[in-house]
């Protein structure tokens, strides 16, 4: 018999496979992408005993079902508050299943949230492309062709540590419960060609994540920042969450696919521990900068290392509205278990 | 060699910058500080990435603090030879036949040069590979004659342009390895791929390596099309005196 797979029944357009990003390549003009949330991407790897950085499915807002094939397979499901149903019956997230052949696992948008998250224990088999199978659809590198995953796909388990059967269970992962209203920058590197009040203005005024938005760029809408003298800097090295400041005077804020360089000046930078919570948010949605020195964001860093340092905890599922014969199959552990502690 | 001026991109990213703008002197020091901070591995430093005129320098904080970082890149600045390492010298072929030369008409019109003197213009700068970017393999080179700084950009970007295109725009020169939309002018197209995934290397030219682009027709570009997509590396590396 193969190994246990994951089949792909059908997958939104924004449906890629992410590992923590392909690194060393940047001065070759290799995007690095990787997850747009990397906090929910590593938290769904943890609950299952994956490493941080393992390959992982990223759902998007078009959604994703999936089956298991030529066995069990074991998947944490963590990010955005989707909706997922296991053969038709709601299940709250971020959660720890073991999906048997013939289960249908659907996740579908919730109210909020843009990007969710599915790691399969054992992570997939996916041939690396320069050391990383983060999927860059632009440049057509890693994933499965360099494309997003589509109906029909199936995903090979790597070798898989041998979890057993798990029972539904929330994880407990409140480090994801974040703020989506102030997303904390450390200015520069060119705020200097910016008035003072411009760069004040920047950080008091509301800001509205535009439709236009995707895995490159979040593109801002608001009153537009007038630079101080010229917008075309000669081309220089763009970190993730880099603020660009077109001639246009509406921010982009450089996200997981950017390019490595680019050619406006960079007001600002989203800090790495807020650049996951910035990302889950929706078109439309309003919120405010605010300026934080380094020694703060590499705080906020170090308080999101720690929280993923300790085992995800979990509880599983009490349901009373489900039918007899799905309570049947399944194996309802009281108290509190280590997502890294066998499963019983 | 002069300290740059050090910038953070956030708290997981450091810029020494050394000037503002396309200058070989710049790049020098640049590439020389590269070579120090690659050398030196420390523990921490996840990537540098050379520009015209900065580094950028991607580390981890948990690992290795700003204030160490920046001590370290200042000496290495220091200690670095402004003089860089002399880069190799390339002949790149290229088809600057109408089909793929698709806007030396506009480029012609724009600088009142006949079509045949932009080609031979073209081919007759030596260029410097100043940085990749934007895309895999994307090589930014200056050294484009004077006279093409009156080409800007496009106004409106056209659609994907077929792969190991040479073009110009804004004083700069271009080859672009993967399909993309592009505010670029294409002047022609390469049968050599400055990157490739199915090649060994990956990546044949290294930033400050100079260049010159040898005029070829179609048939030979058909030729050497074949030779290089099945692996075969079809730029020349000229041994230099």
């Amino acid at each position: 018999m193969s190994a246990p797979a994951l089949r792909i029944v059908a997958a939104g357009p924004g449906t890629t496979i992410q590992d923590s990003g392909r690194h060393g390549y940047l001065r070759f003009g290799v995007t690095g992408a990787g997850p747009m949330d990397a906090l929910a991407h590593a938290t769904a790897n943890l609950a299952v005993g994956n490493a941080a950085g393992a390959s992982a499915i990223e759902v998007g807002l078009g959604g994703l079902s999936l089956a298991a094939e030529d066995g069990p397979v074991t998947l944490a499901i963590a990010g955005a508050p989707f909706t997922v149903t296991l053969d038709g019956q709601k299940l709250e997230t971020p959660l720890v299943l073991t999906l048997e052949p013939g289960a249908a696992l659907a996740l579908r948008a919730g109210p909020t949230g843009a990007w969710c998250y599915v790691a399969a224990a054992g992570s997939f088999a996916t041939a690396p492309v320069l050391g990383s199978t983060a999927t860059h659809t632009r440049s057509g590198l890693g994933g499965l062709d360099g494309g997003p995953l589509k109906a029909g796909d199936r995903l090979p388990l790597g070798a898989t540590a041998d979890l057993g059967h798990t029972a539904p269970s929330r994880l407990i992962a409140p480090w994801l419960e974040r703020s989506r209203d102030v997303v904390r920058v450390v200015l520069g590197p060119q705020d200097d060609f910016f008035a003072p009040e411009v760069v004040e203005r920047f950080l008091t005024q509301p800001w509205t994540l535009s439709g236009r938005s995707d895995r490159m760029g979040y593109l801002l809408e608001g009153e537009p920042l007038t630079h101080a003298g010229g917008f075309n800097i000669v081309s220089d090295g763009i970190a993730h969450g880099a603020i660009q400041v077109p001639g246009e005077g509406l921010p982009i804020v450089q996200m997981a696919d950017r390019a490595p360089t680019g050619g406006y000046p960079k007001i600002a930078t989203v800090i790495g521990a807020d650049l996951g919570s910035f990302a889950q948010l929706r078109p439309g949605a309003s919120f405010r900068f605010a300026a934080v020195d380094i020694a703060t964001a590499v705080a906020a860093r170090r308080g999101q290392a720690e929280a993923l340092a300790r085992p995800v905890e979990r509880v599983p599922f009490i349901r009373t509205d489900l039918p007899s014969d799905f309570l049947l199959g399944l194996n309802l552990v009281g108290g509190v278990v280590s997502a890294t502690a066998p499963a019983t | 060699m002069p300290a740059p001026r050090l910038l953070d991109a956030g708290e997981t990213a450091l810029v020494a910058e050394f000037g503002n703008e396309v200058d070989p002197v710049l790049s020098d020091r640049v590439l020389a500080l590269d070579a120090a901070v690659t050398a030196r591995a420390l523990p921490g430093v996840r990537e540098s990435v050379p520009t015209y005129r900065s580094l950028m320098i991607h580390y981890d904080p948990l690992v290795i603090d700003r204030a160490t970082l920046a001590a370290e890149v200042t000496a290495l600045a220091q200690a670095a030879p402004a003089e860089g390492r002399r880069g190799a010298l390339w002949t790149i072929p290229c088809c600057y036949d109408p089909e793929f030369g698709e806007d030396i008409a506009t480029i012609a019109a724009t600088t009142g040069l006949p079509p045949d003197e932009v080609v031979a213009l073209h081919s007759s700068a030596r260029y410097r590979l100043y940085m990749y970017g934007f895309a895999p393999g994307f090589c930014y080179l200056g050294g484009l004659p004077d006279v093409f700084a009156k080409v800007s950009r496009r106004l409106k970007p056209r659609p994907p342009h077929p792969p190991n295109v040479v073009m110009m725009a804004g004083g700069l020169a271009s080859i672009a390895t993967v399909s993309m939309p592009t505010g670029w002018f294409l002047v022609g197209r390469t049968p050599e791929r400055m990157f490739s995934l199915t090649r060994t290397p990956t990546v044949l030219l290294d930033v400050g390596d100079e260049l010159m682009f040898e005029p070829i027709d179609r048939a030979t570009f058909d030729a050497l099309e074949a030779r290089a997509a099945a692996g075969e590396v079809v730029a020349r590396r000229e041994v230099q005196p």
